[in-house]
């Protein structure tokens, strides 16, 4: 069975732990350099299924004080939709009142995730 | 005529992250009267503004955008009934702790403070200081100028950009450029290595394809009223640019990200001893200045990469700036046991520390001045070893962590030093 080790910089939290995963015939069989489970978590789903947390900022109207409200997918998404995504935003405008978690855009891009708030306006 | 003098007993200079979060802990810890000073029209600091996620996972065990972070840290305040007064700038700071400030509401207003914690931030490095040939054309953004027109603006500067120097707001907007349809050519670090987080690397350029073109600077500026290309030549050993390796990239933006400068103007002013390492204020392990009664926190007095250690440590400053209001503080002359940053370690906060005083434990924070691999960190009390901690990788970019023992320093008949330093195996 084919042995493969991959190098990855742990994307889980700030303190980016090195991970070294190895797969035999395309499963993972360890991971090691991680500090906590979502090291773990991460290693294993970077090789097998990459995904990422979107975040931008759409206009807002109403607001006393903001322009704009920043929101993020609910959720992380395949990796390969985020331009999906960013392409569902164009053109979106919240309504104030707007709270954290509020949704603005359902489902965003078919991913089955909402894109929220994540301040208030 | 001269308005009387108000009188409160925790001041907090900066309604960012660390003034939020020393102002709650010194509301916890008993002090009555917390007043936040911001002179920006809402709280929250540069949080706003950085809406990506990230924060928060050491603090809440969760992964947070920075607006959520600051919501979180808004609305404790907010209960524990912490006062705060926005648009108001704080522009000088005496050593027996008069607190000026001025705003368009109250005009000239002085305040006697029990205590002051700084809590100001920090300022990016302008393109001024970097001494980079060329013209001066518009186009030319610091990266957090450049992330708050996007982010809280609703502009984008540019659509073909290159960035300059490697540090996380650079790297961000790197990947926030190219999601809103700008195409980001290149970030050139002059070091051989990059000044932000290992996971900004990954997720911002490597998912995104952007080349991080390390020992490279910017040679070159051409445009009369807008930036027209950038010339990026490799540098050598020196940070010399070495002839015959220049790149033209066409552009109409260049964003710098070289980085953050503590903002110390006020620190100054009421006379607190500076780091010539850190440019933020030397302290002890209450997180306490030279001068009596005025605390330190923050990007102010180190510039971290983690608003989580930021919180972690503002709210020790925010505790002991509510005991020190509290009562009289018995006149201490000693400013206790020196630490020590030798092989490897750039600085450490705190400088020194008295194991009298301190808690059962004591997180002492660092970088390193270069690129590691398989290194122990060690602590030495006087001569003796202990602590000796095996790293796979540290970086500058990184800041590091030791804890130390109350036992450990008691235990040590006549300690004299505290060194922490960078072993082989």
């Amino acid at each position: 069975m084919a042995r493969e080790t991959r190098e990855l910089i742990c994307i889980s939290c700030p303190m980016g732990c090195p991970l070294t995963v190895t797969l035999e015939g395309g499963v993972v069989t360890s991971v090691t350099g991680n500090t906590c489970p979502r090291g773990d978590a991460y290693g294993r789903k970077e090789v097998t299924d990459p995904t990422r947390i979107v975040t931008s900022s759409v206009p807002v109207d109403g607001s006393p004080t903001e322009r704009m409200v920043s929101v993020k997918t609910a959720s992380d998404i395949p990796k390969d939709r985020i331009f999906d995504v960013m392409r569902a935003l164009v053109g979106v405008r919240a309504a104030a009142p707007v709270g954290i978690g509020d949704v603005i855009v359902p489902d965003v891009a078919g991913t089955g995730v909402d894109m929220v708030a994540t301040r208030r306006a | 005529m001269r308005k009387a003098i108000e009188r409160h007993d925790v001041v907090v200079v900066g309604g960012g992250p660390a003034g939020l979060a020393a102002a709650i802990a010194a509301r916890e810890a008993g002090a009555d009267d917390v007043l936040v000073l911001e002179r920006d029209s809402q709280l929250g600091g540069i949080l706003n503004q950085c809406i990506h996620n990230g924060f928060g996972l050491h603090t809440f065990k969760e992964e947070l955008t920075g607006p959520e972070y600051a919501a979180r840290y808004v609305d404790r305040a907010d209960e524990l009934g912490v006062a705060r007064r926005l648009g108001t700038m704080v522009v000088d700071i005496s050593a027996g702790r008069v607190v000026t400030t001025v705003s368009a509401a109250e005009g000239v207003t002085r305040i006697a403070a029990g205590a002051v914690v700084l809590a100001m931030g920090c300022r990016e490095r302008p393109r001024g200081a970097l001494a980079t040939p060329g013209h001066r054309p518009a186009g030319i953004y610091s990266a957090g100028t450049a992330q708050r027109l996007v982010n809280m603006e609703g502009q984008l500067p540019g659509r073909e950009v290159v960035i300059l120097g490697s540090g996380d707001i650079g790297l961000i907007m790197a990947r926030r450029m190219t999601l809103e349809g700008a195409h980001v050519a290149c970030v050139a670090e002059i070091m051989p290595y990059s000044g932000g987080l290992k996971r900004n690397i990954v997720q911002c350029l490597d998912d995104y394809g952007i080349p991080l073109l390390l020992s490279h600077t910017v040679v070159d500026i051409e445009g009369r009223r807008r930036v027209e290309a950038v010339t990026i030549a490799e540098v050598d050993e020196g940070l010399r640019p070495i002839a015959g390796t220049e790149v033209r990239h066409p552009c109409d933006t260049l964003m710098l990200s070289v980085g953050l400068l503590p903002e110390n103007e006020l620190s100054r002013s009421a006379g607190v001893e500076l780091s010539a390492v850190t440019r933020g204020p030397v302290v002890d392990q209450d997180l306490q200045t030279s001068v009596p009664g005025i605390f330190a926190c923050g990007n102010v007095l180190h510039v971290h990469d983690l608003v989580d250690f930021v919180s972690q440590e503002a709210a020790v400053a925010g505790l002991q700036a509510a005991r020190y209001a509290r009562g009289p503080q018995t006149p201490d002359d000693s400013r206790g046991i020196p630490v020590v940053a030798a092989e490897g370690v750039r600085y450490t906060v705190p400088s020194h520390v008295d194991p009298d005083r301190m808690g059962d434990s004591l997180t002492v924070r660092f970088r390193v001045d270069n690129e590691y691999r398989d290194r122990h960190v060690s602590v030495y009390l006087d001569d003796r070893r202990v602590q000796h901690r095996r790293r796979r990788i540290m970086a500058p970019g990184e800041m590091e962590q030791v804890v130390l023992r109350r036992p450990d320093l008691l235990a040590h008949e006549g300690l004299s030093r505290i060194t922490v330093k960078l072993e082989e195996a």
